[in-house]
């Protein structure tokens, strides 16, 4: 194996430690949806644009196609298939389900997965933060009027669950 | 839209990364990635190599230094935006931070990276002109600092060499008296700047001492508006004053492009030039 | 318990929320190759030779494929024509790869197939081209007189002319108190799904079977399209639609790729797959909505419209997939929800070296609307009226339903709108917003220095098209219900909606029921998704299908409880004797008695079987109606628009989920935004396109649109079962109108006139300094 054009990587992807050998030029997209089956990610844009493919490295919310598959080497990756756990959904998936904040689905991932780093970090944003903090993801069906109030009220929910998880270590 | 074959390297110290781009033609650095991914996916770049400056952690700091802030190149826009430090000495750098890209590019995206990538457009290379930042550039047989003034040379064309690596970035920090403002115009939340504008400007005794204006978007490289700086430097930043100054701002380069004409691009700059100047005048009175 | 008309939670929602929907991309079959397309970078050339031998030998490469190494398995060279029942003369259609000439930039050339995607465009770009680069036609507006051609071998680039014409417009302008005359400009956008198109072919070849998954509106007509080219019968073809990341018009039609990919899985006997990039989509995919329009309006000295009459130039671009549909419905919609006497329009339908146009969400409505509200406000002014009042006094009243106009569908039809109350729910929008009270808001601001405007538009849209759509409902042995149709899920909730109707009139639970809709391996007709159709139509045909099976259930019970079908009730999928509910049997065991076993005969004399096909035929289409209002404040700093309130009043006829109902029309008002404000697709004078990417082409953003308030009214349609019409283009038919009038509005010390649209800042900046340099130039 020449190593300037292919690598053998370790990554933690949702929780499960994969090897595998990628060519250097495949994007962190790219490698989970089509080498790991993880389709929920989608890719929009391919240009660092669209935001379909948001996915987080570290806990943190990055665009897959802005990323090669060799530079996660060493991370962890959390796509959207990580939020439910079991038949029990994320609270922010049960808000976009209950807000109608999704039509086609094809930009979802990306915002709920934006939507995790940034409420882990403003579990209280103002109005304007959480707009600008989707500001990164575009969306041609909804008009983004529903994502916007799923995503208040999934802000909501996090902090209530948050407290009761609280009550529960108490 | 998939990037074209290339080698890949990823050294972890400076040092090494130092020799390797010594050794290799055509490699083209990788910082955050935010801009230069995009252009491998169009395939508008094919370099032979990447060296990816990721794994130098060495690179990744901010800290204080005498009367400056220090930081490191591959510093992301996130970290930069979040370090106590950065808010506490550098509030323009802050603002203009607030314009950059999204939550997810800002993870990735670096201060050294929008610096060398130059972007006329982006805003971190024009609050950096503002600030007199200057640059630390290495290579593996020497070390020299140049202004951010002279970094520019043309459209996107730093003066840095092949095998060359920024690495950091040293702001001073002004005394009180100094107000900051950064304001921009651009069609939505987190576009590229049609027109952007940072301001530093310190007041003595009511009077302006000391003014940078810098202005992205405009011409082909950030651009420093220095008749404008002239004609405050002495004066009461009164409306008049201010509204003059900026009508004397005849030497700033500016283009037309899909998004606007240069007698718009005019038009922006001074109207964000002169809200730009009146917040900064009114915070460097108070500060002082 | 009833659920239409209820805001019922999403069918479509668990599986994509948690990532488990299925895209075309996400098919992978075994051995499947992946496909890169080769394009033109020119807007016309001729092509002297491609020579692909290098790409041939490229590493990963199996075939690089140009028209000549398809054409041994094409019927013909280019595609069929798409909804082929109008004629058209000469050869319009996109070939299924570039033969001698290229036409548009975007235009593909070659196709190479290689094991994935990567290696596919390394050698892509080894293709190498040699041609003769020919003079383009970028500019619609020019096209006709002293331009180069479009297509070297034609005579004219006119295409074609479609003329509308009623009533005495000559006289009706001679007898005018006021007669206002505009030209407009409105530019090309693109449809823009977040999902590209993209296509699986594999070729079965034991079975001789193409088995085809497209992420498109219509997979019977692609089927049928596809059968066409290849020269093969449509049985042998089954196309299915994977979820589906939107559509809005650019997957109503069979593409060159779907021709190429069908081919070549039968050339080399490997399943093929092809994924549209996002540039690939600002170069190849269907744009709309470029037209320039010269009209005039005669009003009597009462504001009462006498006459419209005018020209229109259509910019066709380089090919015509499938008829002038687009031109044409804009042409009858330009009357709109007014009486309008006499009208009087002429479209010139011009090529040019652009990508092609068919419909894009709104098709024609929005161009029509734009070019009606913007007399209507010229109108108002010259004759001192009030906007709102001219609109109110022209609306066609509740009195007068249903409306002929002496205008014809597509289909041949008279235009008649079926029912509504315009004026009411103009009324209703004009409270919502407090347009009477504006004018003081409007002082107030201006006394701080801010610029406000208030515009008001109406709309309507021909919804619900024909000639029909299928549906199939079976309810099997274990009790489960499945409705097959020919309709296709794009994204708007079309499972949630059927599973509604199907429920109510079935009597069933909806967690029993499953919907299956764009396959053609599941139902032998079917249409699609377009013109705001498919409730109206599928879900018709869903309900009528649902009801049989009702009766059908209850005739068999009755005979298996042996009591009158009047002395049962059905829920949940249980049939009982009303008075006494423990007698009962449940649509299971009549489905399994209705199977049959053999040697026993069948209970109650019936067909067996409990399933039912309805093919909905409505008897035209139904007219939805909106009334939009807007409030925004224009910056003549920057020459930014920010909208303040945006307010619908929209008549959808009887909603089946008013959730639903509410996300269409978001979703179309902001693409309407986009249209106003934000979206154009740029050329150069050779046609280069300038924006393809979203970092130049605008699409708005959660931080750009307003909050949509939304008011309902409900006029069912009496043309179909449930009275309901379509909604999901309603939202952009008058959103350009409306924001553009409310620029115009907070511009109005200065007087200036917008004719055109994108209102980018710069334009209202340019817009004002001229009006300033104007006015000192006079005073
Ligand atoms: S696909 Fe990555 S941002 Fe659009
Ligand atoms: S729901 Fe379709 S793109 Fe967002």
């Amino acid at each position: 194996m020449d190593k300037r054009r292919r690598r053998q990587i370790q990554v933690t992807v949702n929780g499960q430690s994969v090897r595998r050998e990628v060519d250097v030029r495949l994007t962190v997209a790219d490698f989970i949806r089509h080498e790991l089956f993880l389709t929920g990610t989608h890719l929009g844009c391919e240009h660092g644009v669209c935001g379909a493919c948001t996915i987080l490295v570290d806990d943190r919310a990055v665009r897959g196609c802005l990323m090669l598959a060799v530079q996660t080497d060493g991370a962890e990756i959390r796509t959207v298939e990580s939020l439910a756990q079991g038949d029990t959904a994320h609270p922010l998936q049960e808000a976009f389900q209950d807000h109608h904040g999704l039509q086609c689905g094809y930009c979802t991932a990306g915002i709920l997965m934006t939507l995790v780093d940034f409420l882990a970090n403003n579990p209280t944003p103002e109005e304007s933060e959480l707009k600008n903090a989707l500001s990164g993801n575009l969306c041609r069906c909804t008009g983004y009027q529903n994502i916007f109030s799923a995503a208040k009220d999934g802000a909501e929910r996090l902090r209530i669950e948050e407290h009761s998880d609280d009550d529960i270590r108490r | 839209m998939k990037p074209p074959p290339f080698d890949y390297y990823d050294p972890s110290s400076l040092e090494e990364g130092l020799q390797l781009i010594s050794t290799l033609d055509e490699a083209k650095l990788l910082a955050g990635g935010q801009s230069l991914m995009p252009m491998l996916n169009m395939r508008y770049l094919a370099p032979q190599s990447i060296v990816d400056l990721n794994r130098i952690e060495e690179l990744r700091f901010c800290r204080s230094e005498n009367s400056s802030v220090v930081i490191g190149a591959m510093t992301t826009q996130r970290d930069l935006a979040a370090s106590p430090l950065i808010r506490e000495q550098l509030p323009l750098l802050v603002e203009a931070l607030s314009h950059v890209g999204h939550l997810q590019t800002r993870t990735r995206g670096t201060l050294g990276g929008s610096i060398c990538h130059l972007d006329p457009a982006a805003e971190l290379p024009v609050a950096a002109l503002a600030l007199e930042a200057t640059l630390q550039v290495r290579s593996a047989k020497e070390a020299r600092e140049i202004a951010m003034g002279d970094f520019p040379t043309f459209y996107m064309t730093p003066d840095i060499m092949p095998a060359e690596i920024l690495t950091e970035i040293t702001f001073p920090v002004r005394a009180a008296g100094t107000g900051y403002a950064f304001e921009e115009f651009a069609r939505r939340h987190g576009d590229f700047a049609i027109i952007s504008v940072a301001v530093s400007l310190s007041l003595e005794a009511g009077q302006v001492t000391y003014a940078r204006v810098a202005v992205g978007g405009a011409g082909s490289v950030p651009q420093r508006a220095k008749l404008l700086e002239d004609a405050l430097v002495g004066e009461r930043p009164e409306d008049s004053v201010l509204d003059e100054a900026v009508r004397l701002s005849t030497d700033i380069e500016y283009i037309a492009d899909v998004h606007a004409t240069e007698e718009y691009r005019r038009h922006l700059f001074f109207v964000l030039a002169r809200r730009a100047l009146t917040r900064a005048a009114r915070q460097a009175a108070s500060e002082s | 318990m009833t659920y239409v008309g209820s805001r019922h939670t999403r069918v479509e929602d668990e599986a994509l929320l948690r990532g488990e929907g299925r895209f075309i991309d996400d098919i992978h079959l075994p051995g499947m190759l992946e496909c890169a397309f080769v394009r033109s970078t020119v807007a016309h050339a001729r092509l002297r030779a491609v020579d692909m031998e290098a790409a041939r030998h490229a590493p990963g490469v199996i075939a690089v494929l140009g028209l000549n190494e398809l054409l041994p398995h094409l019927a013909s060279e280019r595609l069929p024509l798409g909804f082929a029942l109008e004629t058209i003369e000469g050869e319009v259609t996109p070939f299924v790869l570039a033969k001698e000439e290229v036409c548009f930039v975007g235009e593909a050339i070659a196709v190479v197939v290689a094991e994935n995607r990567y290696l596919a465009e390394d050698a892509a770009a080894l293709v190498n081209i040699d041609m003769d680069i020919l003079p383009a036609v970028s500019d619609a507006a020019n096209a006709l007189v002293d331009a180069p051609l479009v297509h070297t071998e034609k005579e004219s680039n006119r295409l074609k002319e479609i003329k509308q014409c009623y009533g005495d417009t000559d006289e009706a302008f001679k007898r005018a108190a006021h007669v206002c005359s505009l030209s407009l400009r409105q530019e090309r956008g693109a449809a823009h799904p977040i999902e590209g198109r993209g296509i699986v072919a594999h070729y079965d070849s034991p079975g001789d079977q193409l088995n085809v998954w497209s992420s498109t509106q219509m997979p019977h007509e692609v089927r049928a399209l596809l059968a066409k080219t290849l020269g093969i019968d449509e049985e042998r073809i089954r196309v299915v639609v994977p979820d589906v990341g939107g559509g809005f018009g650019a997957k109503f039609l069979m593409y060159p790729e779907e021709a190429v990919l069908a081919c070549a899985t039968r050339l080399l006997d490997r399943p093929l797959k092809w994924i549209e990039d996002r540039r690939e989509h600002f170069l190849s995919a269907i744009q709309a909505r470029t037209q320039f329009w010269n009209v005039e309006m005669a009003i009597d000295k009462n504001g009462k419209i006498l006459g419209v009459r005018g020209h229109v130039t259509h910019d066709q671009g380089a090919y015509t997939p499938q008829g002038f549909n687009l031109p044409y419905n804009a042409s009858v919609a330009m009357p709109g929800p007014y009486v309008v006497p006499a009208y009087d329009l002429t479209v010139d339908v011009v090529e040019t070296n652009r990508p092609p146009t068919i419909p894009v969400r709104g098709a024609g409505y929005p161009e029509a609307t734009f070019a009606m509200e913007r007399l209507l406000d010229v109108a108002a002014r010259d004759s001192g009226l009030d906007r709102a009042e001219i609109r109110r006094l022209n609306l066609i009243s509740v009195e007068q339903m249903p409306y002929e106009k002496p205008l014809k569908t597509r289909s041949g039809s008279t235009v008649k709108y079926d029912s509504g109350d315009y004026q009411t729910c103009q009324t209703m929008a004009l409270e919502m917003i407090g347009y009477h009270q504006f004018r003081h808001r409007q002082q107030t601001a201006k006394e701080q220095g801010q610029y406000l405007g208030i515009g008001i538009a109406n709309g309507i849209k021909g919804t619900g098209r024909g000639p029909f759509e299928s549906a199939v409902v079976r309810v099997g042995r274990s009790g489960d219900v499945t409705v097959y149709t020919g309709a296709t899920a794009m994204g708007q909730g079309l499972k949630t909606v059927f599973t509604q109707i199907a429920a109510d009139a079935l009597g069933s639970r909806p967690s029993s029921i499953r919907i299956v809709a764009g396959d053609t391996g599941t139902i032998s007709l079917g249409q699609g998704g377009f013109a705001s159709r498919q409730t109206v139509t599928a879900g018709s045909a869903v309900h009528l299908a649902a009801v049989n099976i009702r009766k059908k259930a209850l005739h068999v019970a009755s005979h298996l409880l042996e009591v009158p079908e009047e002395d049962l009730s059905i829920t949940d999928g249980r049939i009982y004797i009303t008075d006494s509910p423990s007698d009962s049997v449940t649509l299971a065991e009549l489905a399994e008695a209705l199977a049959g076993a053999p040697g026993y005969a069948l209970p109650a004399d019936v067909e067996p079987g409990l399933e039912a096909q309805i093919h909905f035929s409505p008897p035209d289409l139904v007219y939805s109606n909106t009334t939009h209002a807007v409030e925004v404040e224009v910056s003549p700093n920057t020459g930014v628009t920010t909208i303040h309130r945006y307010v619908v009043a929209n008549d959808c006829g009887r909603m089946i989920n008013p959730t639903l109902v509410e996300g269409q029309i978001h979703g179309g008002v902001v693409h309407g935004i986009g249209n106003a404000l934000f979206e154009q697709m740029i050329f150069d004078e050779n046609a280069q396109p300038l924006t393809t990417n979203f970092g130049d082409y605008l699409l708005p953003t959660i931080t750009e649109v307003p909050y949509i308030e939304i008011t309902h009214m409900e006029s069912p349609s009496p043309l179909n079962p449930l009275g309901v019409k379509g909604v999901g283009e309603s939202g952009v038919v008058p959103a350009a109108a409306v924001i553009v009038s409310a620029i115009e509005d907070a511009l109005s010390p200065w007087g200036i006139r917008i004719n055109e649209y994108p209102v980018t800042p710069m334009l209202v900046v340019d817009l004002i300094t001229s009006a300033e340099k104007a006015r000192e130039s006079i005073g």
